[in-house]
C-alpha cells in the first residue's frame, strides 16, 4: 500500500504537477495537527472500547446462564424464577410485536403529517406545530406511562377492545377478553412515543428535497399530490432512516411499556393479551433477582436487547446505505 | 390562503377578452398590464407583450430586471415560490388564469437554469415521468415517445445504450438536454427556458442553443438570458426589461443594431449591466 502509494506519486509528479499539499510528499507537518489529530482520534476510540465493554461485562455476567442453557435460552418459553427456568423467547416476542405494532400505527402517521408540515401547511402554521410535535418528544415517559393507566387502558378496555372484537373477531389478532392492558396498549403507547421522532425528522428530510425538484414536476403538468410523490421518492431514503430510529426507541422504551403491557410472560396471538418486554422485564425484575442464576438469566436478556439493539441498527444503517447509493450514483 | 390572495386582486383587472385575430396575427400568448409581487416588493410593473407562434423570443436585462419572474408567470409558476400577479397572460385567447394551473402546465413547460432532473428515476423514466402522470399516452406509445423526446433534444445517440441508468449520471450539458427531452415529452406548445445554458460550459451551450434553432420549427420559444450574444443567436425577437419594466421589444436585428431606447443601446453596448 504505501508503497504503491509512493509509486504513483512519482509517476504523477514529472507530469508537470508540484502538489505540496498532497499527503503523502509533504513530510513535515505541523506538530499541533498532529496532536490534534490523535486526541480526537482517541476520543473516538473510546466511544468504541465502550460499546466493546460493555458487550463484554454483559455477556461475562451472564456466564452462569449461558452455560445452563445455551442457545435454549432464546427459545424457551417458560420464565419461572421458582424452578430457576429461564427462557427469553416471551420478551423477545412482546418487544418486537409492540414495536412492529407501533411502527405499523406511527409510520402512515408520521409521514402525513410530515408531508402536511413540509408541503402543504402555510407558514404561520407549520412553525408551531413543529414545535408542538418535537415538544411530544420531550415528555417523560413516566407522563405517558401514567397517561396511558388511566386514560388509554380504560378507553381500550371501554371501547377499542369491544368494537375490534366485534367487528374483527374472525382475526385471531383480535380476540379474547378485553383487558386494556395489553399488547394493544403497548403498541398504540409506544406509536405515540416514537411518532414525533419518526415526523420531524421526515419533515426535515422532505424539506432538505431542493424547490427545483418541486418545480420540475410541476412543470410537467403534475398536481400537488404527484408532485408529492415524486417529491416522496427523493426522500425515501431519509425517511427509512427516520423510521428505524422510531424502532430503536421503541425497542428500547421501558418505562411506559411496563406500566401498560400487563407484563405476564406469555406469547399470544391476540393483541388483547398482555405481554412482556425485555427492557420491562429488566426494569421489574432486577431488584427482586435474590439469586445468582436469576440475575445472570436477566442479565442475559440485557445481552440479547444489546446485540438486537445493534444488529437492527447496524442492518439499518446498510439498508439506508443501498439506497442512498442507489440515489446518487 | 394563498389561493385567495391571487384571486383577489384580479377581481379587478379587465376581463380577458379574446382578442379578434385581425389584431394580434399569430400571437400565441399575449399578456396585459402583468404586475408581480413578492410580498410588498413589486417585481413586474404593467408589462404588456405578444409572443408569437413558431419563433423565439429572447428576454434579455441585467440581474434582478425580473426578466425570470415574468417568464414565471406565463406557466404560473410565480404562484408557486409564493408570489402574487395581477394582469392577465391568455393562451390562444384564453386567460391561463382562469384555467387549472395543471393543464396550463402541460401546455406551456419550461426549463431550468439549472438541469433539475429527478435524481431517483432512470434516464428513461425521467423522459416518461410526465406521460405516466398525465396519462397522455396508453402504456404501448411510451417508448416511442421516450425516443421520439430524446431524438429531439439530442441526446439519444449518447443516452440510448443506458437508458436504465441514472438521470443524474450525465454531464451538466446532457442533464439539461434531459430536461429539455422531459419537456418536450409532454407535448407542450410553449417552451419557457429560464437562463438555460448559464450553468453550462461553451459546448453544451452550443448544443442548447442548435436545439432551440431546431424547436422553433415546432414550438414557441421564450428565453430568459443574461448573454446577449445567445440572444442575438438564437432569438428572432428581443426584449429588453430594465428595473421591473419592459424597456423595448423588437426584432433582434433592430435591438441590437439601431435600439430606440438609450436604456438599450447602454445595456447592450456593456455601459451597465
Amino acid at each position: 500500500m504505501q508503497t504503491l502509494t509512493q509509486q504513483s506519486s512519482r509517476q504523477t509528479a514529472p507530469l508537470g504537477t508540484r502538489h505540496t499539499n498532497n499527503g503523502v510528499s509533504v513530510r513535515k507537518r505541523n506538530f499541533g495537527d498532529v496532536l490534534f489529530k490523535y486526541t480526537t482520534m482517541s476520543f473516538a476510540a473510546f466511544v468504541l472500547l465502550l460499546v466493546v465493554l460493555m458487550g463484554y461485562e454483559m455477556y461475562a455476567g451472564s456466564s452462569l446462564s449461558l452455560e445452563k442453557f445455551g442457545w435454549e435460552f432464546l427459545t424457551n418459553t417458560t420464565w419461572d424464577p421458582v424452578m430457576e427456568e429461564y427462557g427469553a423467547l416471551p420478551f423477545i416476542f412482546g418487544t418486537l410485536v409492540s414495536s412492529f405494532l407501533a411502527l405499523v400505527i406511527a409510520l402512515p402517521l408520521s409521514i402525513g403529517i410530515a408531508i402536511f408540515l413540509s408541503e402543504i401547511a402555510p407558514q404561520w402554521l407549520e412553525k408551531p406545530l413543529s414545535f408542538l410535535i418535537e415538544l411530544l418528544a420531550g415528555i417523560p415517559s413516566i407522563v405517558y406511562g401514567l397517561w396511558g393507566i388511566f386514560v388509554l387502558v380504560p378507553w381500550i378496555r371501554t371501547t377499542i377492545e369491544p368494537f375490534l372484537s366485534e367487528y374483527f373477531e374472525f382475526i385471531p389478532l383480535f380476540r379474547g377478553a378485553p383487558y386494556g392492558f395489553g399488547m394493544l396498549a403497548a403498541g398504540l403507547i409506544l406509536s405515540i412515543m416514537v411518532l414525533p421522532i419518526i415526523a420531524s425528522i421526515s419533515r426535515d428530510v422532505l424539506k432538505a428535497v431542493p424547490q427545483s425538484q418541486r418545480e420540475a414536476s410541476l412543470a410537467i403538468g403534475a398536481t400537488k399530490w404527484e408532485s408529492i410523490r415524486i417529491i416522496l421518492m427523493d426522500a425515501k431514503s431519509g425517511i427509512f432512516g427516520a423510521t428505524l430510529l422510531g424502532l430503536g426507541r421503541a425497542i428500547g422504551e421501558t418505562m411506559a411499556v411496563t406500566m401498560v403491557i400487563g407484563n405476564r410472560p406469555v406469547i399470544s396471538a391476540s393483541l388483547f393479551d398482555p405481554g412482556y418486554t425485555m427492557a420491562s422485564v429488566l426494569a421489574n425484575e432486577f431488584t427482586e433477582a435474590t439469586t445468582s442464576m436469576y440475575l445472570s438469566a436477566l442479565i442475559e436478556i440485557s445481552f440479547v436487547l444489546f446485540v438486537m439493539t445493534i444488529i437492527i441498527n447496524a442492518l439499518a444503517r446498510l439498508l439506508v446505505w443501498s439506497v442512498t447509493k442507489q440515489t446518487t450514483a | 390562503m394563498q389561493e385567495t390572495l391571487i384571486e383577489e386582486p384580479r377581481t379587478q383587472i379587465q376581463k380577458p377578452t379574446v382578442r379578434p385575430m385581425t389584431e394580434q396575427l399569430s400571437a400565441k400568448m399575449i399578456a396585459r398590464n402583468v404586475n408581480a409581487f413578492f410580498g410588498k416588493l413589486q417585481a413586474l410593473y404593467d408589462i404588456n407583450m405578444d409572443i408569437h407562434s413558431n419563433r423565439v423570443l429572447a428576454i434579455i436585462g441585467p440581474s434582478g430586471c425580473g426578466k425570470s419572474t415574468f417568464l414565471r408567470c406565463l406557466n404560473r409558476m410565480h404562484e408557486v415560490a409564493g408570489g402574487l400577479m395581477t394582469g392577465s397572460v391568455t393562451l390562444d385567447g384564453r386567460d391561463i388564469y382562469e384555467t387549472d394551473a395543471v393543464l396550463i402546465r402541460k401546455r406551456i413547460g419550461m426549463v431550468f437554469q439549472k438541469p433539475n432532473p429527478f435524481p431517483t428515476m432512470s434516464i428513461y423514466d425521467n423522459v416518461a415521468v410526465g406521460l405516466r402522470l398525465n396519462g397522455i399516452a396508453s402504456k404501448k406509445e411510451i417508448p416511442e415517445i421516450v425516443e421520439r423526446s430524446l431524438k429531439q433534444a439530442a441526446l439519444w445517440d449518447e443516452v440510448k445504450d443506458k437508458l436504465d441508468k441514472s438521470g443524474v449520471s450525465l454531464s451538466g450539458g446532457q442533464q439539461q438536454r434531459l430536461c429539455i427531452a422531459r419537456t418536450l415529452a409532454v407535448h407542450p406548445e410553449v417552451i419557457l427556458m429560464d437562463e438555460p445554458a448559464s450553468a453550462l460550459d461553451p459546448i453544451a451551450t452550443a448544443k442548447i442553443e442548435e436545439l432551440i434553432y431546431e424547436l422553433k420549427k415546432d414550438y414557441t420559444i421564450v428565453i430568459v438570458t443574461h448573454n446577449m450574444q445567445q440572444a442575438a443567436r438564437v432569438s428572432d425577437t428581443t426584449s429588453f426589461f430594465y428595473l421591473g419594466k419592459l424597456i423595448e421589444t423588437g426584432e433582434t436585428k433592430t435591438i441590437f443594431t439601431s435600439p430606440s431606447k438609450k436604456q438599450t443601446e447602454d445595456y447592450i453596448t456593456g455601459r451597465f449591466g
